[in-house]
C-alpha cells in the first residue's frame, strides 16, 4: 500500500484518476482503516485529502454554509453558526461514534462509505444539502441523496471525490432535527435514523417539509409521503400519525444482526414523528 | 513498499521514525517506539484503549496511519505525569480505586484529561458520554466517573 | 451488621495499591507489551466453518514465503493426552480436549477453531502466509442451539461421546455429554402441598467475558527444551501445567512469568495461544509473540454457556416454598465441560427448601469451547429461579424481599447439594436492601423496580506465599496470583496488619512459577481468602523467627517473647525487663543472630465462606421502541470482611455492569452457516459509560470464621442477580415477563405488542 497526501484538489484528482479506481480516498479513516484491518479493503494507494485546505474549511456566504468534506465531527460541533442554523445536521454528525471517532470522522467519509445506516446522510438529505464533487472533468454538484446507490456503492466516477457540502441558507421559522435508534446509548450503528426539516408559517402551519430515513432500505430514503403527511397541518396528532404511518410504509429493510424488519418498520415511524416534533419546536422559536 | 520517514513530536520531544504506510500509529507507538502504555484492545475504534492526543484532539491511535502523523504533535499516557509528579487524574484514580485490571486506564486518563481541558465543570452525563468510547469491563464505570468529577471539582476550587 | 474495622490499622482501609503508579503511567507490562530481541510474530489460521472434516492442509506456499520461519498444524503437536478429567480451572479440564481446542486435529468444530499457525519476521508477513495455507474441508452439518443439539437426529460433534450419568450406559453417541441430578425430599409431595405452582422456561445467550485485553503471549524455547512463557493469564501455574501437558514436556522445564492481566473474569483460566507459540518457538529457535485480534477473541475464546432452563416452584399462601424443580441444559461449546455442575448446585441454594430436584445436561454444540465466567453456571440457573420467585411474590401479594426472607438459607440450613451452611449473611443482605432508601423511593411513569438475589460458594484451594524481612525493616511479600483487581493491595494490607508495620514498608510481588510455591489460579474469588491465608501464615512464620531472634539478643527463651504492634516484647513480667525491640532493629541484627529472616506457607485452604447478594434495580422503558434504561441500581452483598473496601465495591459494581450487559444487549449472533456475525465490540454491545447509572453498594460484613479477618470471596456473586433484577423491574414497569435474554429492544417491543405473557392472577 502506498500513501499520498496531496495539498490541492487537482493533485488529488490526478492521483485518483491515475490509479484507475483502485485508490481509496482517506479522510478520517474511521471506516477505511477498519476495512483495511479486517482485510475487506486492500487498496494499493490511499490518498489522504486532509492536507487540502478547501476540504478542512467551514464558511458562510449568501448561498448558505460550505463545509469541507474532511472537516471532522468535533470541528463541526464546535462551530456555533452551523449549530444554530442546522442543529439536526450537527446532532447527526455528533452521534457518529465516540469522542475519539469525532476527532477524525468526516461528512465526506460518512456519505462516501455509503452505508445505509450513516447518521449524517438522512439529516443532510432532509436539509436539502448538496455536495460538490471534483473530478478529471472539473466540478459538479449533486444532491446528497444521489450519491450513494446501495451499500458500499456510489455514483462517484473514477478520479472523483467529494470536496464540500453546501447547506442552504436557513429560512425563518424553519428547523431540522435528527434522531436515531440504537440499543445502547452510544457506540452503536443506527438501527433506524430519521431526519426531518420543516418550515412553519406564522400560524404554525407547516409550509414545506422533507423527511428522510436511514437504515431501513439499501440507501437513505427521502420519504415524499412523509412530507405530504404534515405539510398543511399544524403537526397535530392526526398529522403525526399520518407521518408515522408514511414513514413505516416507506421502509424496505432487512433482518440483520442490528435489527429485525418488523422492529425497523415500527421504530422508523416513531422516530419520524419524534424528529418532526423537535423540528417543529425549534422552528417555532426561530 | 519502502518505509516512509515521519517527523513528529511525541510527549514534548522531537521524534522521527520509519514506518510502512499501512502500519497504524498504534503499531508505531507500541512496536517501533516501545511506548506500550497505549493499549490495543480492538484495533477497530471500539474500545478507546489506544486513546491519544494528536494536535490537541482525542483520537484512536488504531484508526490512524503512522504516516499521517507527519508534522503532528502527539501526546500519550507516558507524557501525562510531569517528572515524578502525577497528574491529578492519575492520583485520583489511585485514591478512589478507579481501576481494577488497569488495561483501560491509560485510555481513560488521556480521554478524561482532554475533557477537563475543555470543560472544567462537566455534569455526570457529560462525563459518561465523553467517555462512552472507552470501554471498561472491570469497574462498571462508577469510580471512574466519580474520580473525573472529583478532579474537576478540586481543580475548580484551586 | 458488624463493623469491627476500627480495631485494625490496615485491614478495612483504602491504601493506594502497590502496582498503582505503574498502571496509571503506562509503565505496567501486560501480555502484549513484552518485546524480545529476534522475536517472531505468530498468527493463527482459523476455520471458517462451524463443523468440517479437515481432509488435508497444504502449507508449502506459506512456508516458502520469504520471512516465514515455521508453519504448524495439528499433526506437528504431540498426540493429545488421554481424556482424563482433572480439577484445573474453576471447572474441570480434560487435556485431550484442551489440546484439540488449541489446534484442531481431524475436525474443525466451530467457526474460529485454530487449524494452523505460522511464525514470521513481521505481522504483515505472518498474515500473508496465513492466507496462503490451503485447507481442504469437508463441510459437515452443524448445530448451534442447545435444544437442537439434544435432539436424537442432531448432527453429532463427536462420535465417541456417550452420555455420562445415565444407566444403562447408552450405546449411541450423543451431543449430551453428561446428565446430573441433585435431589432431596419428595418433589411431588412438595408440589402437592403448594397453593401456587409456577413453571416457566427461560433461555440465556452465551456471553463473553469481554476483558479489554486480548490474549497475548511471548514464548521463548531454549535448545535444551526449556520454555519461558511470558503471558497474561489468571494463573501462571495453570499455564505451566497446561502447556506442559499439551506439548508433552516436564513441568520443571517450563517457566511462566505472569504479565499484568487486562481482565479475565474466568476467561483467562485456560490456554489458547501459548502451546502454539511454544511449538513455533521450539521449531524456529526464536521467541514467538502471539496476540489475538478482537475478532479472534470473540470467535475462539470464552464465552460462558448459553442455557435453556425450566424452573418450577411451588409455595403455600403464606409464602413458604414447598418444592423447587429445575431442568437445565447448558451449552459447553465444541467440547464437553460447561459449568452445569455449579449451575445445578447454585440454582436454589439461597433458599431453605425441603423438596428439591435439579437435573442438568452438559451439551456440546458447534461454538467455541466455553470458559469460566464469574460464578460459572450460577447466573444461568439463578436467573430463572429469581424470576419465578418474583412471580410467586406477585401472585401471593407478598413483598419480594419478604418472600425471600421467609425462605432464606441461614446458618444451619443444609443445602440440597450437600453442605450445611455456617455463618452466612443472606438474611442480612435482604434486611439491608429493605432498609435502603432505594427500595422505597418513588418511581415515575414507565419505570419499574425489581429485586433479585444470588449465591456462589466461593473457593479456597492451593496457595503459597513467602514473607521476607529486609535488613532495613521493610518486608517483601512474594505471592503467586495475578492481580486483576487490587489483590496485591489486600494481601499487603493483611501482611502489614500481621507484622505490625506500615503498609508502605511492604513491597509485594507476583512471582513467576520458579520463584514461589504452587498457587492455584486467580479465580472463584479465592485470592484474598486463600492466598491471603497463605500470606498471613507466612507472615506469622516470619514473626516466630523475629521473636526467636529477639530472644537470642535478650538471651531469654523464644517462647518468652511475644509480638505486639510490630515489635518484640517480653511476654509477661517473668520474661525479664527489656525495652520492646522493633522489627527494624531485629532485622538489622539478623546477620549476627542467624541470617535471613523469612516465613513461608504452602497451604491447601479450605473453608471458603459462601457469598450472597441482593440487588435492587430500577428501569425505565420506552414503550414505543422497547428500549430499557437502567436508571438506578443498588447492590448489597455479604462480603465477610472488606480488606480494601474500594476494590470490594469495585467488584460489585463491575459484576453488576456485566450482568446488566448480559440482561439487555450482549449476545452471540450466528448466521445460518454457523459463522459468528458479530465478532467485535461494536455489535456485541457491552455496556458503555453512558448506559449505566452510578452503582450503589452496601457491604454487609458477616465474617467468615475460617479466615483470620473474616474474608469471603466477593467477585462472583455480583454478576448473578442483575439479569433477574432487570427482568423483574421490566415486569414491574410493563406487566410483561421476559424470559429470554437478552431483553433487547426488539424483544421488549414484540412482547408489548403481543400483550405480554403476564399470567392472569
Ligand atoms: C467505533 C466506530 C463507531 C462508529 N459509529 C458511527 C455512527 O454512530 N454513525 C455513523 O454514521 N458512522 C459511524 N461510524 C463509521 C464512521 O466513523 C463514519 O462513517 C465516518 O463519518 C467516516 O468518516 P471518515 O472521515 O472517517 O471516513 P474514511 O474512513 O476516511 O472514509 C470512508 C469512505 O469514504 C471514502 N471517502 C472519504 N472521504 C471521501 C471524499 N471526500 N470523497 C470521496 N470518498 C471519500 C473513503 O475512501 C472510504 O471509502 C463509526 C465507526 C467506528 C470505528
Ligand atoms: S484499540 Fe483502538 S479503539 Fe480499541
Ligand atoms: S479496569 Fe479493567 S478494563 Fe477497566
Amino acid at each position: 500500500m502506498d500513501y499520498k497526501a496531496p495539498n490541492s484538489i487537482d493533485e488529488a484528482v490526478k492521483l485518483l484518476a491515475e490509479a484507475k479506481g483502485a485508490a481509496r480516498v482517506l479522510a478520517g479513516g474511521t471506516d477505511l482503516l477498519v476495512q483495511i484491518r479486517a482485510g475487506l479493503a486492500k487498496p494499493p494507494l490511499v490518498v489522504d485529502v486532509k492536507n487540502i485546505p478547501e476540504l478542512r474549511k467551514i464558511s458562510t456566504d449568501s448561498d448558505g454554509i460550505h463545509i469541507g468534506a474532511a472537516v471532522s465531527g468535533a470541528e463541526l460541533g464546535e462551530h456555533d453558526e452551523v449549530k444554530a442554523a442546522w442543529p439536526g445536521v450537527v446532532e447527526a454528525t455528533e452521534l457518529i461514534g465516540s469522542t475519539q471517532i469525532q476527532g477524525r470522522a468526516s461528512l465526506g467519509g460518512n456519505l462516501c462509505n455509503a452505508s445505509p445506516a450513516a447518521d449524517t446522510v438522512p439529516a443532510l438529505v432532509a436539509a436539502g444539502a448538496i455536495c460538490i464533487i471534483a473530478g478529471p472533468d472539473g466540478q459538479r454538484e449533486a444532491a446528497v441523496e444521489h450519491v450513494a446507490t446501495g451499500p458500499g456503492q456510489t455514483t462517484l466516477k473514477n478520479g472523483e471525490f467529494v470536496t464540500e457540502f453546501r447547506l442552504p441558507k436557513k429560512l425563518p421559522r424553519s428547523a431540522d432535527a435528527y434522531l436515531r435508534f440504537i440499543p445502547r446509548t452510544e457506540m452503536d450503528i443506527a438501527v433506524v435514523g430519521a431526519g426531518v426539516y420543516l418550515t412553519l408559517d406564522e400560524k404554525g402551519v407547516c409550509q414545506q417539509a422533507r423527511v428522510a430515513l436511514g437504515a431501513v432500505a439499501p440507501t437513505v430514503l427521502l420519504v415524499g409521503d412523509g412530507s405530504k403527511a404534515i405539510v398543511g397541518s399544524s403537526l397535530d396528532d392526526a398529522a403525526l400519525d399520518r407521518l408515522k404511518a408514511a414513514a413505516s410504509a416507506a421502509c424496505n429493510p432487512i433482518d440483520d444482526k442490528r435489527g429485525t424488519v418488523e422492529f425497523r418498520v415500527s421504530v422508523a415511524g416513531v422516530l419520524a414523528k419524534r424528529a418532526a416534533l423537535i423540528a417543529k419546536q425549534r422552528a417555532e422559536v426561530n | 513498499m519502502p518505509r516512509q520517514h515521519v517527523t513528529t513530536e511525541v510527549n514534548g520531544e522531537p521524534q522521527d521514525f520509519l514506518c510502512e504506510p499501512q502500519e497504524t500509529l498504534l503499531d508505531v507507538l507500541r512496536d517501533e517506539l516501545h511506548l506500550t502504555g497505549t493499549k490495543e484492545g480492538c484495533s477497530s475504534g471500539d474500545c478507546g484503549a489506544c486513546s491519544i492526543m494528536v494536535d490537541g484532539r482525542l483520537v484512536c491511535a488504531c484508526l490512524m496511519f503512522g504516516v499521517e502523523a507527519q508534522g503532528k504533535t502527539i501526546e500519550t499516557i507516558e507524557g501525562m505525569a510531569e517528572g515524578d509528579k502525577l497528574h491529578p487524574l492519575q492520583t485520583k484514580f489511585l485514591e478512589e480505586a478507579a481501576l481494577q485490571c488497569g488495561f483501560c486506564t491509560p485510555g481513560f486518563l488521556v480521554a478524561a484529561k482532554a475533557l477537563l481541558e475543555r470543560n472544567s465543570d462537566p455534569t455526570e452525563t457529560e462525563v459518561r458520554y465523553w467517555l462512552a468510547g472507552n470501554l471498561c469491563r472491570c469497574t462498571g464505570y462508577d469510580k471512574i466517573v466519580r474520580a473525573v468529577m472529583d478532579v474537576a471539582a478540586e481543580t475548580r476550587e484551586t | 451488621m458488624k463493623n469491627e474495622t476500627q480495631e485494625f490499622k490496615w485491614v478495612g482501609k483504602r491504601p493506594i495499591r502497590p502496582d498503582g503508579v505503574d498502571k496509571v503511567t503506562g509503565r505496567a507490562k501486560f501480555g502484549a507489551d513484552m518485546h524480545l530481541p529476534g522475536m517472531l510474530i505468530g498468527r493463527v489460521l482459523r476455520s471458517p466453518h462451524a463443523h468440517a472434516r479437515i481432509r488435508s492442509i497444504d502449507t508449502t506456499k506459506a512456508a516458502s514465503l520469504p520471512g516465514v520461519k515455521a508453519v504448524v498444524t495439528g499433526s506437528d503437536f504431540p498426540p493429545p493426552p488421554p481424556p482424563v478429567w482433572q480439577a484445573a480451572g474453576e471447572v474441570p479440564v480434560n487435556f485431550r480436549d484442551l489440546a484439540r481446542n488449541v489446534m484442531a486435529r481431524d475436525k474443525a468444530l466451530y467457526d474460529g477453531h485454530a487449524v494452523a499457525a505460522v511464525a514470521a519476521t513481521s505481522a504483515a508477513i505472518a498474515e500473508e502466509a496465513i492466507d496462503l495455507i490451503e485447507v481442504d474441508y469437508e463441510v459437515l452439518p452443524h448445530v448451534i442451539d442447545v435444544k437442537a443439539a439434544m435432539k436424537p437426529d442432531a448432527p453429532l460433534l463427536h462420535d465417541d461421546l456417550f452420555t455420562d450419568g445415565v444407566s444403562p450406559k447408552p450405546d449411541k453417541p450423543s451431543n449430551i455429554a453428561k446428565r446430573m441430578e441433585f435431589a432431596v425430599g419428595d418433589i411431588e409431595a412438595g408440589f402437592s402441598k403448594a397453593d401456587v405452582v409456577i413453571e416457566r422456561e427461560f433461555t440465556t445467550k452465551p456471553v463473553h467475558q469481554g476483558y479489554i485485553e486480548p490474549h497475548a503471549c511471548v514464548v521463548d524455547s531454549s535448545e535444551d527444551g526449556r520454555l519461558f512463557i511470558h503471558c497474561s493469564s489468571q494463573g501462571q501455574f495453570m499455564v505451566r501445567q497446561f502447556c506442559a501437558r499439551v506439548l508433552d514436556v516436564e513441568i520443571s522445564k517450563v517457566t511462566v512469568v505472569p504479565a499484568e492481566i487486562g481482565g479475565g473474569f474466568g476467561g483467562k483460566t485456560t490456554v489458547y495461544l501459548e502451546p502454539t507459540a511454544g511449538l513455533l518457538s521450539r521449531i524456529t529457535g526464536r521467541p514467538v509473540k502471539m496476540v489475538m485480534s478482537r475478532t479472534e477473541v470473540f470467535r475462539a475464546s470464552g464465552p460462558t454457556s448459553g442455557g435453556a432452563t425450566k424452573i418450577k416452584i411451588g409455595a403455600t399462601k403464606d409464602g413458604t416454598i414447598t418444592a423447587a424443580q429445575a431442568t437445565l441444559a447448558y451449552q459447553a461449546g465444541a467440547f464437553p465441560g460447561s459449568p452445569i455442575g455449579p449451575g445445578c448446585m447454585c440454582a436454589f441454594a439461597p433458599y431453605n427448601i425441603q423438596n428439591v430436584n435439579v437435573v442438568g445436561h452438559d451439551v456440546v454444540v458447534n461454538r467455541p469451547k466455553v470458559a469460566a465466567y464469574r460464578a460459572p453456571g450460577a447466573p444461568i440457573s439463578e436467573f430463572g429461579v429469581e424470576c419465578v420467585i418474583d412471580e410467586i411474590a406477585e401472585k401471593l401479594s407478598i413483598d419480594p424481599i419478604a418472600l425471600r426472607e421467609k425462605n432464606a438459607a441461614r446458618q444451619g440450613t443444609k443445602a440440597y447439594y450437600g453442605p450445611t451452611f455456617g455463618p452466612i449473611g443472606f438474611v442480612e443482605t435482604l434486611e439491608a436492601a429493605k432498609q435502603h432508601p432505594h427500595y422505597s423511593a418513588p418511581l415515575g411513569e414507565n419505570q419499574g423496580r425489581g429485586v433479585a438475589s444470588g449465591f456462589w460458594f466461593n473457593i479456597g484451594g492451593d496457595s503459597s506465599a513467602s514473607v521476607h524481612i529486609n535488613e532495613d525493616g521493610t518486608a517483601t511479600v512474594i505471592e503467586g496470583n495475578p492481580d486483576i483487581g487490587g489483590s496485591r493491595a489486600s494481601l499487603a494490607q493483611m501482611a502489614a496488619e500481621v507484622l505490625g508495620i506500615d503498609y508502605d514498608k511492604i513491597r509485594i510481588t507476583v512471582a513467576d512459577t520458579s520463584s514461589v510455591g504452587y498457587n492455584f489460579l486467580t479465580g472463584g474469588s479465592r485470592v484474598t481468602f486463600a492466598s491471603g491465608k497463605a500470606v498471613i501464615e507466612a507472615a506469622n512464620g516470619a514473626i516466630s523467627e523475629l521473636c526467636a531472634r529477639a530472644a537470642k539478643l535478650w538471651e531469654i527463651d523464644a517462647d518468652a517473647v511475644e509480638w505486639v504492634d510490630g515489635e518484640a516484647r517480653p511476654a509477661g513480667d517473668n520474661a525479664g525487663d527489656f525495652e520492646p525491640m522493633p522489627l527494624s532493629t531485629i532485622a538489622g541484627a539478623s546477620g549476627k543472630t542467624g541470617g535471613p529472616i523469612s516465613g513461608h506457607a504452602s497451604l491447601n485452604v479450605k473453608g471458603a465462606g459462601p457469598g450472597f447478594g441482593t440487588h435492587i434495580c430500577d428501569v425505565e422503558v420506552d414503550q414505543e421502541t422497547g428500549r430499557v434504561s437502567v436508571i438506578r441500581y443498588t447492590a448489597v452483598q455479604d462480603v465477610g470482611r472488606a480488606i480494601h473496601p474500594g476494590y470490594v465495591e469495585g467488584q460489585l459494581q463491575g459484576g453488576v455492569a456485566q450482568g446488566v450487559g448480559w440482561a439487555l444487549n450482549e449476545e452471540y449472533i450466528y448466521d445460518k452457516d454457523g459463522r459468528l456475525d458479530n465478532p467485535g465490540f461494536l455489535d456485541y454491545r457491552v455496556p458503555v459509560a453512558s448506559d449505566l447509572p452510578m452503582i450503589d453498594t452496601v457491604l454487609v460484613e458477616v465474617p467468615n470464621p475460617n479466615h483470620p479477618y473474616g474474608v469471603r470471596g466477593v467477585g462472583e456473586v455480583p454478576i448473578i442477580p442483575p439479569m433477574a433484577a432487570v427482568a423483574n423491574a421490566i415486569s414491574d414497569a410493563l406487566g410483561v415477563r421476559l424470559k429470554d435474554l437478552p431483553m433487547s429492544p426488539p424483544k421488549v417491543l414484540a412482547s408489548l405488542s403481543n400483550g405480554g405473557s403476564r399470567t392472569p392472577s
